[in-house]
């Protein structure tokens, strides 16, 4: 609401399909809301300028920077963490499960925010040559891989979601 | 990624011979579980109750003289708890360095916060604590500092200055000499000299460091969460610093976002955040941000040397006079004088070199201090090598590949001992065999078919060009690691390390080595690591040492785990244990392999204190035992490139690469083919993309990640990797070297090689990285 | 790298946030963020109060008005590039958002907030000054048109008042037949241009050039149109020497120097990316009209 201005104000996130209140500063951002007041920690920093792509999440199924969103402007809407890709039985998403068999991780920091992009880009290429692969996710630096296995787990990976053919 | 195994090695002693069952399987990785759910424990995820925020104010400076600070105004904002400056702190050390050969670099350590002298944009002068993250920076921008500017050294190559008066920059000349240098120049057919640059960049991991430290009154023990690498001697030297017994400090890892020679180092901040929670008497953490790691934590590689080559007329190597001039930043950090000494003891690498002459100028300036960065000294000096080689070759008349088979160090002569050190050991090729692995290279790559291709291709108008480069990798560094292996009563084993972790899969690798030895399921094993409180040494994870020296140390805990377990079995079974094996975790007799008799957790619970067959013995089905090691092991390799120039961009298309490695043997080659993979990423960075650069007064141009450039995806092509396991080791158990330094190795090298080749002119790369408007101006000069 | 205090509004109209805009002493309005959050974050930039326009559900969204296209100031550059008549009629837009940073940048950054912030290198300012687009500004004393020579002022400075605001976008649509081309140098994929060039031409029946328009991006301060090669090329009989002749006015171009590329490396980039996209342009071109080339 337009007012006088507020330093803080008390907000309702959908945060992996649980509503999340909390009073939060306005100049809180999104990525330290879930990392410091839902202790959400699987979403890392690795910039915060919004070049690394480690703290991507889904707000409203779309893959955002959450250290270029205020937490405050999530109010109202539905964000998907990594926390929240795995079904709730503890299964792996086919993703995860891909990244797993094909080494597509090492260190693992970057990997929350390669998972919640690629979960968005294989929703609108669900068959996707490596090219395109690689176009999705140049926003995510990865600095242990060299980025192949990453491809290679996509590929798995988008093969499972649509069902054809079955992982190993 | 292809992959091109020999499984012909021979058994590892103390197992019977055959395929094994964990080992050299690409088995999927332990640590993936909680990383992949968003579970992991990074330094910025480690949080206690009543913990305070540390903010570092850093120098905006890269030299003055500190006047003063003020932070009243800090010092007054509601949630602000202290705020210390060099004053403050004046009693503590500066930060040490570990073992070195080299005397007399004392005076040129680090403070944990500036005293009387700036020396660097981001040297720490004064430590803000706060209630929060967001207050802690609001405090440290209202800090200020006055400082009387001096002119900044940034030039290693330039004369000396002075460091403090009767203290030059030139902190020591690393140098090492054999054979008659003098009269192999006077002898030599000709001799080639060049002047070659590599530009400063560094590991920058995608997890910036961090530090989080408590102090548990009760126990009366201080406690650091958020550590890597090194914690057994991080801890010694904390506990010196800040003046408490070594055993009232402890260090703990979680997850590391990254290590790649920087991160777990000792830093000023690590100090800052113990003696905080010390005085505070409140838990205080520090997380670094991605503005602050790229001026303070380590930097690394940036070196120019003037070298000269003496050879015969056949192009066999008579000698070579290095001379070269290491940029160390502003202070002398933990690693001393290493990464220049093994820079001048590595650089021969694969070839016989009658005569060695080199002084390596280890000067200091005012730019962030410099240390190890994945493959340190080799990736600088396999580019000078290897620079000089194709030099030479052009110079006679030669192609590139058969000059290099000339002066390759054959199989006959191996070990090779050549006589100069690096490290503090002498450096003794333990095994090898060269030529065969050029020539699995060249066949993979088909390097004669490339290169009739790209002459097609070049004669149609393309600037295209392939280049190669071999080099000798180090790992292994020794002395000494220990591992301790207990079965518990579940059956399931808790495997000790006092290595570390940064992220390449070191619990997957112990447990599959444990796994083979023991006779167990290998995701049966928990691997404790980077924790002083549960082993009381630990030589860390770095110089790609895990395998060897830990994964030794393993699989002998592992074989007396098991010579134990038989023996118990035995004797309960009144047989003998020669009749008896494990399997799965069951006691079998190997006669009856269908049917299994005991499991391993009965033997344990058998073994257990309170037992009577334990009377008068130590009780637990549970062995520690160490591996020692004098020397070095030194895998080898090759780096291939093809790779397409834009003539009107100078842009850089990376068409192949491949990489081909012989490790002796590979314990996971899943995880060696990803070591390499991520290797080669980093290298192609510092030979195409990275550079920390300053400008004329000496401030950071590369300060954020849309300046310093890590390449994406998009930039990074596949690699095809061909692992070689030719020349197992002699020097452990296992015959293994370490895999995580050949994919960075020689990539600065092979690049320039293709870039000459696609410009048709030897020579014409002198400096790295290669940026496009460098390449431009190559080809405008290589068009007139 | 926090953001530094501010109070935050976030008014849900047009109406609203130019009142704030009225009231409010160094206030500054947050659009996608992709810009303004990197900035506050290392505090760059240190406003008093941010309006935050995201719940402006006016100020979003895509429609034709005769031969013009009128796109919300807070249209998300991911829902420009899928929209359909972006798709049909200014298939260089889309071209151009291939280049706009990466996914993430483009499902939350919008064309408003990139005109605005005017990094001289940004890809959407540079379509902006190739189709002569028109910047709606609203402020206290109600609306105003400014064309996008005039909007962009200077270096990173927008011809807006304080207390103005954009609120949408026109862009003239090329005739139904043209040809297009995007092109950009940058060091890594979706990083800011080095230079990028825009390119939009149509063809007479008899093949000779009827209109171009060719635009330089991040060579200098603002966008610049590349007004003497389109004189040179404007009824002219298209052949790749005419194209080289055109592309070498980029000599002439007064080239921004920074630390990390010289003046002289962007004029031949400069230089080497016109020539090709006037190429690529013009082999569309022919496409788009069915003429054999």
């Amino acid at each position: 609401m337009s007012d006088g201005g507020c330093a803080s104000r008390s907000i309702a996130v959908t945060v992996n399909g649980s509503v999340c209140r909390a009073e939060a500063p306005v100049r809180l951002t999104l990525s330290d809301f879930l990392r410091q007041t839902l202790h959400l920690t699987g979403t890392h920093l690795g910039c915060e300028h919004g070049v690394c792509g480690a703290c991507t999440v889904l707000v409203d199924g779309r893959a955002m920077r959450s250290c270029l969103m205020l937490a405050v402007q999530a109010d109202g809407h539905q964000v998907t963490t990594i926390e929240g890709l795995a079904a709730p039985d503890g299964s792996l998403h086919p993703l995860q499960a891909a990244f797993c068999r094909h080494h597509g991780l090492q260190c693992g920091f970057c990997t929350p925010g390669l998972l919640t992009t690629l979960v968005e880009f294989l929703k609108d290429c669900p068959d996707p040559t490596a090219a395109e692969i690689r176009e999705a996710i140049s926003g995510n630096i990865c600095r242990c891989t060299g980025y192949d296995s990453i491809v290679a787990a996509t590929i798995e990976a988008a093969r499972a979601l649509r069902g054809d053919g079955t992982t190993p | 990624m292809q992959r091109d195994r020999r499984s012909d090695a021979p058994a590892p002693p103390g197992l019977p011979p055959g395929p094994r069952a964990v080992i050299g399987q690409s088995l999927p990785r332990l640590e993936d579980g909680p990383l992949l759910r968003g579970q992991g424990l990074f330094a910025a995820d480690v949080n206690f109750p009543r913990q305070v925020t540390m903010r570092v104010v850093r120098s905006p400076l890269a030299h003055g003289r500190l006047v003063s600070i003020d932070a009243a105004a800090a010092l007054a904002m509601p949630g602000v708890v202290a705020v210390w400056t060099g004053a403050d702190t004046a009693a503590i050390p500066p930060i040490p360095f570990r073992a070195t050969r080299v005397r007399g670099l004392e005076p040129y350590c680090q403070p944990i916060l500036a005293r009387e002298r700036v020396r660097y944009v981001g040297e720490p002068i004064a430590a803000v604590f706060a209630e929060d993250a967001y207050v802690a920076e609001d405090a440290a921008d209202l800090v200020s500092a006055e400082i009387d500017p001096l002119p900044a050294h940034l030039d290693a190559a330039a004369p000396p200055g002075e460091f403090l008066p009767g203290l030059g920059t030139e902190a020591t000349v690393v140098r090492k000499e054999y054979g008659d240098v003098e009269a192999a120049f006077r002898a030599a057919h000709a001799i080639v000299a060049l002047d070659l640059s590599v530009g400063r960049h560094s590991g920058v991991p995608l997890e910036t460091r961090g530090a989080v430290a408590r102090y548990d009154a009760a126990r009366d023990v201080l406690e650091l969460h958020g550590t890597a690498k090194k914690q057994h001697w991080n801890r010694d030297e904390i506990a010196r610093l800040i003046g408490r017994p070594t055993h009232g400090v402890h260090l703990f890892e979680g997850h590391v976002g990254g290590g790649f020679g920087v991160r777990g180092e000792l830093y000023p901040e690590d100090v800052l955040v113990c003696l905080g929670a010390l005085r505070l008497q409140r838990p205080v953490k520090w997380v670094e941000d991605r503005r602050e790691h790229l001026v303070a934590a380590n930097h690394s590689r940036q070196q120019r040397h003037r070298i000269r080559a003496a050879v015969d007329a056949e192009g066999r190597l008579l000698a070579i006079d290095n001379v070269f001039f290491h940029d160390q930043g502003a202070y002398v950090r933990t690693h001393g004088a290493r990464v220049a000494d093994m820079a001048a003891g590595l650089l021969p690498g694969p070839y016989r070199l009658p005569a060695y002459r080199v002084a390596g100028h280890f000067r200091l300036t005012n730019k962030t201090p410099a240390a190890t960065y994945r493959a340190p000294g080799r990736f600088e000096t396999s580019f000078v090598r290897e620079r000089l080689m194709d030099a030479i070759a052009a110079r006679l008349g030669l192609d590139p590949v058969e000059l290099r088979r000339r002066n390759l160090i054959g199989r006959d002569e191996m070990p090779y001992a050549r006589p100069v050190d690096a490290l503090g050991v002498d450096v003794v090729l333990d095994s090898g065999d060269y030529h065969a692995l050029l020539d699995r290279a060249l066949a993979r790559f088909d390097w004669a078919g490339t290169q009739a291709r790209l002459a097609d291709r070049r004669a149609r108008g393309e600037c295209v060009g392939a280049g190669l480069a071999f080099f000798v990798e180090k790992s292994g560094l020794g002395p000494a690691d220990g591992v301790r292996v207990s079965v518990d009563a579940t059956g399931s084993v808790e495997l000790v390390t006092g290595a570390a972790s940064v992220g390449q899969g070191v619990e997957t690798v112990l447990a599959q080595i444990c796994a083979e030895a023991l006779g167990i399921d290998y995701r049966r094993i928990r691997v404790v690591r980077g924790r002083t409180d549960r082993i009381e040494f630990g030589n860390g994870a770095h110089a790609s040492r895990v395998t060897v020296m830990s994964g030794s140390a393993t699989y002998l805990a592992a074989l007396a785990v098991r010579a134990m377990a038989l023996e118990t079995a035995a004797m309960e079974l009144q047989t003998t244990a020669e009749a008896l094996t494990i399997r799965d975790g069951r006691i079998l007799r190997i006669a009856r392999p269908d049917e299994p008799l005991m499991a391993l957790g009965d033997i344990a619970r058998q073994m257990g204190p309170n037992s009577p067959l334990m009377r008068g013995r130590t009780p637990g089905l549970t062995a520690e035992r160490w591996f020692y090691s004098d020397h070095m092991t030194y895998p080898y390799g090759a780096h291939l490139a093809q790779l397409r120039i834009d003539r009107d961009t100078g842009e850089v298309r990376v068409e192949r690469y491949l990489v081909a490695y012989d490790i002796g043997r590979a314990i996971n080659p899943m995880l060696v083919e990803g070591q390499i993979a991520g290797g080669f990423a980093q290298g192609l960075g510092g030979a195409l993309f990275e550079e920390f650069r300053y400008d004329d007064e000496g401030q950071p141009l590369s300060t954020t990640f849309a300046d310093y450039l890590i390449p994406t995806m998009a930039e990074v092509p596949p690699v095809e990797v061909l692992i070689a396991e030719d020349a197992p080791s002699p020097l452990n158990p296992l015959g293994v070297k370490g895999a995580g330094e050949g994919g960075t190795n020689a990539v600065g090298a092979a690049i320039a090689a293709a870039v000459d080749d696609a410009l048709g002119r030897p020579g014409a790369v002198t400096r790295l990285p290669i940026a496009p408007r460098t390449m431009r101006r190559l080809l405008a000069e290589t068009a007139r | 790298m926090k953001p530094p205090a501010f109070l935050y509004h976030d008014p849900r109209s047009i109406d609203e946030a130019v009142a704030l805009l009225a009231r409010l002493d160094n206030a500054r309005l947050l659009a996608g963020g992709q810009s303004l959050m990197p900035m506050l974050n290392m505090r760059y930039v240190l406003p008093d109060h941010i309006i935050d326009l995201n719940r402006i559900e006016a100020l979003a969204g895509v429609r034709q008005i005769g031969e013009t296209l009128r796109i919300g100031a807070m249209t998300r550059q991911r829902d420009i590039a899928e929209h359909p008549l972006v798709r049909s009629r200014l298939p260089l837009m889309v071209e151009a958002l291939g280049h706009v940073g990466h996914r993430q940048t483009r499902n939350r950054g919008t064309i408003g907030g990139s005109l605005c912030h005017l990094d001289p290198a940004a890809e959407l300012v540079a379509v902006a000054a190739n189709l002569d687009a028109t910047i709606e500004i609203v402020g206290p004393k109600g609306a105003r048109l400014l064309p996008m020579a005039e909007f962009a002022l200077g270096f990173m400075t927008p011809a807006i008042a304080p207390d103005e605001m954009v609120a949408a976008v026109n862009l003239p649509l090329p005739a139904a037949r043209h040809g297009y081309a995007f092109l950009e140098m940058a060091r890594r994929h979706g990083d800011f241009a080095i230079v990028a060039v825009a390119v939009v031409l149509t063809l007479d029946p008899a093949g000779r050039l009827a209109t171009c328009a060719i635009t330089l991006g991040g060579a200098a301060a603002v966008p610049r149109r590349m007004a003497e090669a389109e004189t040179m090329l404007r009824g002219a009989a298209p052949d790749a020497l005419l194209f080289g002749r055109a592309a070498a006015t980029a000599r002439a171009v007064d080239a921004l120097e920074d630390a990390q590329v010289p003046g002289w490396y962007r004029r031949q980039v400069a230089e080497t990316l016109i020539e090709r996209a006037l190429a690529t342009a013009h082999r569309r071109a022919v496409a788009a009209n069915g003429m054999a080339s």
